[in-house]
């Protein structure tokens, strides 16, 4: 059995009353931190630790605490990523559903770190249920003395909120989470300034994800090096992963960085294997915007070696044979799966989260669905595919944001590797599904 | 502070700390200028949307001799010290301007020919040097029903390339704004929302701001093709602005009343509305001569600069 | 058919509600407040955002109607035409496609007699297609109003519809009474 860092308790019942939480152990860290480290040694601690972004990009998160602005007088902000979107990424609900008090505990050991006085948790409108779940944790959390003016007696102040998205997967990209939690639409800035200078307010501020933060509790009450300890190569520590689509035991898994990819689709400790005793086609690893793999691919590296499941191993082979753990949205396709038309529910997906505001995302997200509507519907030509790749190719890297990138990948990934079965659809004049 | 030293196409030039790659080519002029849809030096924000001002960063700076990874929107991206840029010589901008020429024409419809912005037009002149000849799209385009927006402004939304200057210059002339962009994605409009007029008096610089025919003057609305009016430089007496305008003139007529542009297309000053579209007799106002027009520019076909005197010209045939 | 509200006020332990909110930030930054005030005048205006309830929020939070007309249409949880009494939001994208969500969806359209974006002529359910809702796990999924209904399947959903039916099920509540 693996570490588990996040998961521990989970099915504790009750645990998303304080009491329960205490009990375990909850806000020990908190206790700890506030009599015994400085806000740089808890940033230290973290740096140690090697703990990476773990919404999807991957950023070392002491690092990203490094950045911020501690000269400038404003105040300063920390606020959590709860906009949790990405097609086959459910993990945030999972903690946050459960066990409300493990996130507030790393947002107070966070928010201290950087010296913030007021934090915000922004959750993603359709997820209300779990938003007032962790507000009544907070209240919870303020009534024992955890959050509010001077927290256990420590001189630290912190007021801890909730907000609500309200349908918009961009509001998950930072910039965008800030305009939004500003009552604007989530047209997200223009970089730099990076929010650790210019955040919520034009004030310095980190935007870390839920499952980032649910792991600052263990990290000061074991240290970083401890954390460094688990895991492979610069993927350190325990991640989740939200496995869905044909296997036999979709759900929500911690395991150590580094476990191989084929033990975690075809373990009865994850996965369980495909069902309905049908073969393995292909795996999104990391969420809808990382490129799809075939089964050759996805459990060996092109090299023949063992592929792993950490940020080194599934992009080994770069993106001509390689992927991303990405936020760890892990989809699985057995071979009755149409790529074509698992691909269009994702270029729509992308087409209607766009927020419009830099051309080539706006037309292009649009047109990659109209074409591989097309494609699909048996109406498409040989010149279509290639279309599709020029198309994808010019929304990459031209945009404000990563979300033209994430809609591109999937779209060249799938010609890279499936494109026969494209130009069946094109032969057939029809889905050969 | 030290001047900053860029170099943009090879050539070089020394800008204050600050400085946008844009504004830095700006000051050398000339094809080293990436075109510029959204971005607009007096609109605060402004820029960064359109991308069509894409360059490459072959050279962070005399510190870090890397390339940055991505290219760049010159128009919101400072110079570093010993910063290499290249424009026009990179053929992986090339490449990438043209693929965005085709995201905003994808749109937008092929109906210059009826279009009153035809001939001033920034997306006409980006199709002319970066679009394909031929087109790729099979697809429908969106359309809309031209809509008043305030009595002397046409809203022509097909043309639209939701460039927000519009938006940006309401922000800046009142802190009552009526329209914005509403919806998201590609189904992004500009609207009010519930028909409302705008009703500002300095309203009509919207239409100044457009860089295409997404907002017109409803005055002058199919009088008049540009090429065939002739630009000059005139002012009045004015209560609300400085009355220093643009007439364009057709014989003895005023076809309209615009701000004065730059070459860059940008007004050097806002006008009201008054002056705008209430003062089209030429009695109102006092001439002080010909408006420069660039010379590459369609208005300058029928201009009378080009006009040479009599007696020294060979007679035409 | 359901009477097309216009909310033009709250009442007192709404405002109290709201006044509550817009503590949470900073002075002058009481636009922050957009989205949970609009998700309230929303539930409280039988599921929709009409011009005149955007306007009276506007004026709660003293902002310009245009910027909250820009939010508004911004987000698709927000909707600007009125609905049935139960909502009910199909997810579509890739993991719940993988899962049946064709079959279900077509399985609603049958049941209601209508398509995604329209009402039934009694104005008791509406039908929407949405994207992902962060549960693939459980493909495929439903919300309606605040409630996820996971792991469905076409018989499941008519035992949901014969309740809704015989309840009269409003899918828009205040969230903030959870």
């Amino acid at each position: 059995m693996a570490t588990q860092i996040l998961l521990n308790n989970i099915d504790v019942p009750g645990l998303a009353n304080f009491e329960v939480y205490r009990q375990l152990g909850g806000y020990s860290s908190v206790v700890k931190t506030l009599k015994n480290l400085t806000p740089d040694q808890v940033t230290g601690e973290v740096t140690k630790s090697g703990l990476r972004g773990r919404g999807g990009a991957g950023f070392p998160a002491g690092m990203k605490w490094g950045f911020i602005d501690k000269k400038s007088e404003k105040p300063r902000y920390f606020v959590c990523n709860f906009d949790e979107s990405e097609p086959g990424t459910f993990k945030d609900r999972y903690i946050g559903q459960r066990n409300p008090h493990q996130l507030i505990e790393g947002m107070i050991l966070g928010a201290y770190a950087l010296g913030a006085g007021s934090a915000y948790i922004y959750v993603r409108g359709e997820l209300f249920y779990v938003l007032r779940i962790i507000e009544k944790a907070i209240e919870e959390a303020y009534k024992q003395g955890f959050l509010g003016q001077n927290i256990l007696g420590s001189g630290y102040s912190l007021d801890l909120y909730c907000q609500p998205g309200a349908g918009a997967y961009i509001c998950g990209e930072e910039t965008a989470l800030l305009e939004s939690l500003e009552g604007k639409r989530g047209n997200p800035r223009i970089k730099p300034p990076f929010p650790a200078l210019v955040g919520l307010y034009g004030c310095p501020t980190v935007v870390n994800n839920v499952e980032t933060i649910a792991a600052l509790p263990w990290i000061l009450n074991n240290g970083g090096e401890a954390y460094a300890a688990i895991g492979v190569e610069n993927s350190k520590g325990t991640k989740l992963i939200s496995a869905c689509g044909h296997i036999k035991k979709p759900g929500v898994y911690e395991i150590e960085l580094g476990l191989p990819v084929e033990e975690f689709i075809y373990s009865d400790e994850y996965c369980g294997g495909i069902r309905n005793g049908h073969k393995l086609k292909a795996v999104v690893a990391g969420g809808s915007s990382v490129p799809i793999l075939p089964a050759s691919l996805i459990l060996k590296t092109a090299a023949g070696e063992p592929r792993l499941m950490s940020y080194e191993s599934l992009s080994e082979g770069g993106f001509q044979s390689g992927t991303m753990l990405g936020s760890g949205g892990f989809i699985v396709m057995d071979e009755t799966t149409c790529i074509v038309k698992n691909l269009l529910t994702f270029a729509r997906f992308y087409h209607h989260e766009s927020c419009g505001q830099c051309s080539p995302c706006r037309e292009g997200t649009s047109w990659m669905e109209k074409i591989l509507h097309r494609i699909e519907n048996g109406q498409g030509t040989m010149k279509d595919i290639d279309l599709l790749v020029s198309v994808s190719k010019h929304i990459e890297g031209n945009t404000i944001c990563p979300l033209g990138d994430a809609a591109a990948w999937p779209v060249a990934s799938a010609i890279r590797h499936f494109r026969e079965e494209f130009e069946e659809h094109v032969k057939l004049q029809k889905c050969p599904f | 502070m030290p001047l900053l030293k860029v170099t943009i196409d090879t050539i070089e030039v020394e800008v204050e700390a600050g400085t946008t790659i844009m504004n830095a080519a700006r000051q050398i002029g000339g094809s080293v200028v990436p075109p510029a849809m959204c971005y607009y030096s007096k609109l605060e924000g402004s820029g960064g949307k359109c991308r069509t001002c894409l360059v490459k960063v072959s050279r962070s700076s005399s510190k870090d001799i890397r390339p940055l990874p991505k290219l760049v929107a010159a128009c919101r991206t400072a110079v570093q010290d010993g910063m290499v840029v290249q424009n026009t010589t990179s053929p992986e901008v090339m490449e990438s301007r043209q693929a965005i020429t085709e995201f905003l024409l994808l749109n937008h419809p092929l109906d210059c020919p009826v279009c009153d912005q035809a001939g001033e037009c920034h997306l006409q002149d980006l199709s002319y040097e970066h679009g394909l000849e031929d087109t790729n799209t099979v697809e429908e385009r969106r359309t809309f029903e031209p809509v008043d927006i305030g009595d002397y402004i046409k809203l022509h939304m097909n043309r639209c390339i939701l460039c927000y200057r519009c938006v940006m210059v309401a922000d800046q002339l009142t802190d009552k704004r009526v329209h914005g962009v509403l919806g998201r994605g590609d189904h992004s409009e500009i609207g009010t929302h519930i028909s409302k007029a705008i009703d500002n008096d300095f309203s009509g610089n919207m239409i100044d701001v457009c860089p295409v025919g997404a907002l017109t003057d409803k005055t002058f609305r199919f009088k008049s093709r540009v090429w065939f009016t002739k630009p000059l430089d005139a002012h009045r007496e004015c209560p609300t602005c400085s009355g220093k305008t643009a007439i364009w003139m057709k014989g003895s007529e005023i076809l309209r009343v615009t701000g004065r542009k730059d070459k860059y297309g940008e007004l050097e000053e806002y006008i009201c509305n008054d002056c705008r579209f209430h003062h089209k007799d030429a009695s109102d106002w006092i001439i002080e001569g010909p408006r420069a027009i660039e010379r590459h520019s369609v208005i300058s076909q029928n201009h009378y600069e080009k006009l040479k005197t009599p007696g020294t010209t060979e007679p035409e045939f | 058919m359901q009477k097309k509200l216009n909310l033009t006020e709250f009442n007192s332990d709404t405002l109290a509600l709201v006044r509550q909110i817009i503590k949470r930030y900073p002075e002058g930054r009481q636009k922050s407040a957009l989205l949970p005030v609009l998700h309230i005048a929303q539930a409280e205006n039988n599921g929709w955002l009409s011009a005149e309830t955007m306007d009276y929020v506007a004026s709660l939070l003293d902002l310009q109607p245009i910027e909250v007309y820009e939010v508004a249409s911004f987000y698709s949880m927000f909707n600007l035409q009125a609905v049935g009494n139960c909502v009910i939001e199909v997810c579509q994208t890739g993991p719940c496609w993988l899962n049946g969500a064709e079959e279900l969806l077509a399985h609603f359209e049958k049941r209601l007699g209508i398509k995604p974006g329209e009402t039934t002529p009694d104005g008791r359910f509406t039908l929407k297609t949405v994207e992902c809702l962060a549960a693939c796990g459980n493909a495929p999924v439903i919300q309606v109003g605040t409630e996820y209904h996971e792991n469905l399947t076409p018989q499941k959903a008519d035992v949901l519809l014969d309740k809704w039916q015989e309840e009269n099920k409003i899918s828009h509540t205040n969230p903030y009474l959870l």
